[in-house]
């Protein structure tokens, strides 16, 4: 068979999230080079700060600022780092319990190498030189020669800052390698001919177009391929007033349901080469290939007479 | 309450790579075995549902396109979890116990190959604190690897040996996808090698629940459901203690694992050290065998692994290979999320 289709699909997607009280106060205070916890009713400090207390779920307000400098909790060396992570270099990723706080927090840490990391080592934040209200505000922990400040407890704190951050965006990009399997694949070869192939239930003998390699109504493999077409009936459909961004078609278009000769599936479809006010359901169609490209751009009226309702109906 | 079984198991062979078929054509072979297995039809089944994940397949919606191999027309009663297919599973069972239907079919499948599954994975990570730093499962697990250790709970070489009997337990697996621990292998995040680290790849499963007698009708010896539960903890990572897993044992408390020995253990632990992990909270002695199936470091399809090990557990009750099995799934980060099964066959 044909070798199976593959190509690249990129996902992106800019999260827009809105911060509560303390998440804002939080980020806000790292732009200003500020570390906050909160403090829970049982009197610990949990560091990044939360909006309701992990153990009893009571809602936490009570802000404070902790130290810039902690201590390793655990840690991981990352000899290869991915694209996105805080820093390009090997780096262990660690957990900091900073100094006034009760729990501890994930970053990265900047060192020469694992040997030179262990649990229970004195680290300290470097700040990004632009900070924006993001945990990428620090840009990484690095070893603490011992100048900084120690044992710092935490103090009460407002949190209160001018120009509060109140939301974040959360940029992700994800890429992919996409097959469609071997239906699909099969289906997208025979469109390349500028053929349009089926595939019928070898139960409930239906030909399903495009074919997805099961029948739906039967949950079976579907193998026999059928070629079907060129010719349709248009069984239902649509007046498109909007015009989609970045489509080069003029509206209003007519938009169908096209039930291809020999298929028990009808596909969509745009309609072309008549007035949007004249399409009308049994309206007989064909295919308008593409210039470059194997698939129908749109359908256009063959000229035969409508075909009778009751050769559709089924479909609609 | 009613006795609920699981009567029937299969599942795909597990590899790295199945670009050549689409998630339903990965699926369907599976779901026509597993209602093979009890001479059933699609059409048969009370309440089917299944599990996966979107980001998996880079796709909206992915799971409606797997429905076609269920054969959705007439309309069935249907639901789906975007999680592991363990938590459909747990779905079902609650579906059967309340009396809505007598039988279920749960399925859940998982493509890794088309993605960067580390990268993936990222994106269920606390979206404000967290995901943007992308740290991926490997580097958190070894982040708890390394807690273990400091602990005094485990060690490198005790690690190894984790993954050493895995994959040699694989071997009598046909599913399998990893066999062997090819050469020890180099840190892939320190102190994770390569071989505390499950194959990242492709696969799909399908169970069918019944209700009691329907279940004896069904199979000669069901796997009865004799406890099922699960618990998650608290999302932050530094706030929990990594040792230690108190939502697996609370899991299994109220599952009833404690009340009586079990003889096998089915544990979706990807890494070694969560082995280690979970052979605590769960209290299990040298005398119980675990994962003779190899588990998830022999084959570990994102969102079908964890509904395995609760086949698996089944299976051997079946072939009378057990009599107590408990069977564990889990998700997210560092075992955050965790689901215990305990199951029984007839004494014979």
């Amino acid at each position: 068979m044909t070798e199976v289709l593959s190509a690249p699909l990129v996902v992106e997607f800019p999260f827009t999230r809105s911060l509560g009280p303390v998440q804002s106060a939080f980020l806000t205070g790292l732009r200003e080079r500020t570390v906050l916890g909160v403090r829970t009713g049982d009197d610990r400090v949990l560091v990044p700060p939360v909006e309701y207390d992990p153990v009893t779920s009571a809602e936490l307000r009570e802000l404070v600022e902790v130290g810039a400098t902690g201590t390793v909790t655990t840690w991981a060396w990352n000899p290869d780092p991915g694209r996105n992570q805080p820093l390009s270099t090997p780096f262990a990723w660690v957990l900091v319990r900073l100094d006034g706080a009760d729990t501890a927090m994930l970053h990265a840490l900047d060192a020469a190498g694992p040997d030179a990391v262990s649990t229970g080592m004195r680290v300290r934040i470097r700040w990004a030189a632009e900070r924006i209200g993001a945990i990428t505000d620090i840009a990484c922990f690095e070893p603490d020669d011992g100048t900084g400040q120690r044992d710092r407890a935490a103090t009460a704190h407002t949190g209160e800052f001018t120009d509060p951050v109140t939301g974040i965006v959360a940029p992700a990009r994800l890429d992919y390698v996409y097959s469609p399997g071997r239906a699909q694949t099969r289906y997208l070869a025979a469109l390349a001919d500028r053929k349009m192939i089926g595939e019928r239930c070898p139960s409930c003998r239906k030909v399903y177009i495009p074919p997805r390699g099961a029948c739906p109504t039967c949950g079976v493999a579907t193998e026999e391929q059928v070629e079907v077409g060129p010719g349709g009936t248009i069984t239902t459909f649509c007046i498109v007033n909007i015009k989609a961004r970045g489509l080069d078609i003029e509206v209003p278009y007519v938009y169908a349901h096209i039930a291809l000769d020999g298929a028990d599936l009808a596909l969509h479809g745009r309609i072309g080469g008549l007035p949007y006010d004249q399409v009308r359901m049994g309206m007989r169609v064909e295919p308008v290939w593409s210039e470059d490209g194997g698939f129908p751009d749109h359908y256009r009226p063959t000229g035969e007479p409508d075909a009778d309702y009751d050769t559709y109906k089924e479909m609609v | 309450m009613r006795d609920v079984a699981i009567v029937a198991f299969a599942q795909s062979k597990h590899a790295r790579s199945t670009a050549e078929v689409s998630e339903v054509e990965l699926l369907m072979p599976v779901l026509h075995e597993a209602l093979d297995q009890v001479e059933l039809k699609a059409s048969d089944i009370g309440f089917t549902c299944s599990g996966s994940s979107d980001y998996l397949a880079g796709r909206a919606f992915s799971f409606t396109m797997a429905l076609d191999g269920v054969g959705a027309w007439p309309p069935i009663s249907e639901s789906h979890v975007e999680m592991d297919g363990a938590w459909a599973l747990y779905e079902a069972w609650v579906k059967i116990l309340t009396g809505e239907a007598d039988t279920a079919l749960v399925y859940s499948y998982g493509k890794s190959s088309p993605g960067d599954v580390r990268e993936v994975l990222t994106r269920q990570l606390d979206p404000y604190y967290v995901a943007p730093l992308w740290p991926d499962p490997v580097a958190l697990a070894a982040l708890q690897a390394r807690a273990l250790i400091d602990a005094g709970h485990t060690s490198e070489p005790e690690l190894a040996g984790v993954a050493a009997r895995s994959r040699a337990a694989a071997r009598d697996n046909p599913y399998a996808q990893l066999t062997s621990v090819r050469d020890g292998g180099e840190y892939v995040v320190q102190p994770l090698r390569r071989q505390d680290c499950p194959p990242v790849g492709d696969g799909a499963a399908a169970i069918v629940l019944a209700a009691g007698d329907t279940a004896r009708r069904l199979c000669a010896r069901p796997a009865w459901i004799r406890g099922l539960d699960h618990r998650i903890e608290a999302h932050s990572l530094g706030v929990r203690d990594l040792t230690d897993s108190p939502s697996t044992r609370l899991a299994a408390e109220r599952a009833g694992l404690f009340d009586a020995p079990v003889d096998t253990a089915e544990l979706h632990a990807p890494f070694t050290s969560q082995e280690v992990v979970l052979r605590r909270a769960l209290r299990l002695g040298d005398e119980v065998t675990v994962n003779p199936s190899g588990g998830p470091l022999a084959a570990n399809p994102m969102m079908a692994a964890g509904l395995i090990r609760l086949g698996e557990a089944a299976a051997r009750i079946h072939r009378g290979d057990s009599d107590r099995a408990v069977a564990h799934a889990t998700s997210g980060p560092c075992l955050q999320q965790n689901l215990v099964a305990v199951l029984e066959g007839d004494v014979k």
